[in-house]
């Protein structure tokens, strides 16, 4: 088995997760989407690394994995707020700023 | 290099399981499901990790990822609530069919350029996890990458920070402690308000149970001792059903609830729950 395969299925996944984003109106399912797409590209970095033979392709997977967790804290918070205000978890309830 | 026989199997089991799982996130009608077949999704790709080479990072992926994030997810879902919808109107006409599309043309391009691209031949990590995985990343991490290691630490702190101030709520109107509600509870009084807590329900020697009213010092039972649902939705039991008919007290009860006089006009009233113009009477009667 090629290493190729690793690859396909990161950008499987990373475009499962984009469509996900596209389509659905639940902000949390949207953001799991966002996470999605996160660790495909984790995948394919941790793939890239094992066919160059260099760890500096896992650090960049350590460093995306820790900005992710930054990113779940704040956007998760803020869903919650928005949840608060509006009663609301749908993305297209908010359009406060619309006209 | 290319991939063992093991390890082709355990890619060829755990990769349609995922597509699956994460397919799933497109179709799943409840958030709870999409989040479960997600933390799938996150530990098979540990598994692989594992599988690749990248023991450090499959662990960091089980602790954060399943362990931290999904559960926070969770957590946000019982709070926005486990059964909130999406809703199925289009905002903007013929978005979903653009949605389609474009995810379809972007999976296209990208396993295109993927499977089209050349790679050099695969050295694997064996020569740089000599030391072991923790140590390779190690030595790189605090060696190259000091400075992002830092910025990484103040941007985990800051996003605690934030998360904090999103989610703290102003209080709008002073507290309501207990020297407040007390003081309430005085003046309402002459509005027939009560000082106590209402009443327990009724408890018989033959008898224990929510409906049926307890009685009072006068032997007459107390409505509001029993539940205001079970009141308005007329489950109550009445206390004769409990005791011996036939007692005065419970005839002389039985015969106000039928006018529907209230309880707070009758003449040999104990309780402070008069009305504002009638003060209160005592009465030795019964004691």
């Amino acid at each position: 088995m090629e290493l190729t395969n690793y690859v396909v299925l990161a950008t499987i996944l990373f475009t499962i997760g984009a469509t996900t984003v596209l389509l659905r109106r639940n902000a949390i399912i949207v953001f799991m989407g966002v996470e999605l797409m996160l660790n495909a590209t984790n995948l394919a970095l941790v793939t890239f690394a094992r066919i160059h033979g260099d760890l500096t392709g896992q650090v960049l997977a350590f460093f995306v994995m820790v900005v992710a967790a930054a990113e779940v804290v704040v956007g998760l918070a803020i869903i919650v707020s928005i949840f608060r205000t509006r009663r609301s978890a749908s993305v297209d309830d908010v359009n406060l700023m619309k006209s | 290099m290319t991939a063992s026989t093991g390890e082709a199997v355990l890619f060829w089991c755990l990769a349609p399981l995922m597509v699956v799982a994460a397919l799933s996130l497109l179709f799943a009608r409840k958030a709870v499901h999409a989040a479960i077949a997600v933390m799938f999704v996150m530990v098979s790709l540990a598994v692989l990790y594992i599988a690749q080479e990248a023991p450090f990072l499959g662990v960091v992926q089980v602790v954060v990822y399943t362990g931290a994030v999904m559960m926070l997810f969770l957590f946000v879902l019982m709070l926005v609530g486990v059964d909130s919808s999406d809703s199925l109107v289009e905002t903007i006409r013929g978005q979903r069919w653009i949605g389609v599309l474009l995810g379809l043309g972007l999976g296209v391009v990208l396993v295109g350029v993927v499977t089209q691209a050349t790679f050099p031949p695969a050295t694997g990590l064996a020569a740089a996890n000599a030391e072991t995985n923790p140590v390779g990343l190690a030595r790189i991490l605090f060696g190259d990458y000091v400075f992002a290691m830092e910025v990484v630490g103040v941007l985990l702190i800051t996003a605690a920070v934030s998360a904090l101030v999103l989610t703290h709520r102003r209080r709008l109107t002073p507290k309501r402690g207990q020297r407040e509600i007390a003081d309430a509870k005085v003046a309402a009084l002459p509005d027939g308000g009560r000082l106590t807590p209402l009443a327990a329900p009724g408890v018989y020697a033959q008898n224990n149970a929510m409906d049926t009213p307890a009685l009072d010092p006068q032997g007459r039972p107390i409505e509001e001792s029993v539940s205001r649902i079970l009141r308005i939705r007329g489950q109550e039991r009445t206390a004769e059903s409990v005791l011996e008919p036939g007692r005065e007290v419970l005839d002389e009860h039985e015969r106000r609830r039928g006018v529907l006089v209230p309880r707070a006009d009758d003449a040999d009233e104990h309780r402070v729950v008069a009305a504002p113009q009638t003060p209160p009477q005592t009465s030795t009667e019964e004691g």
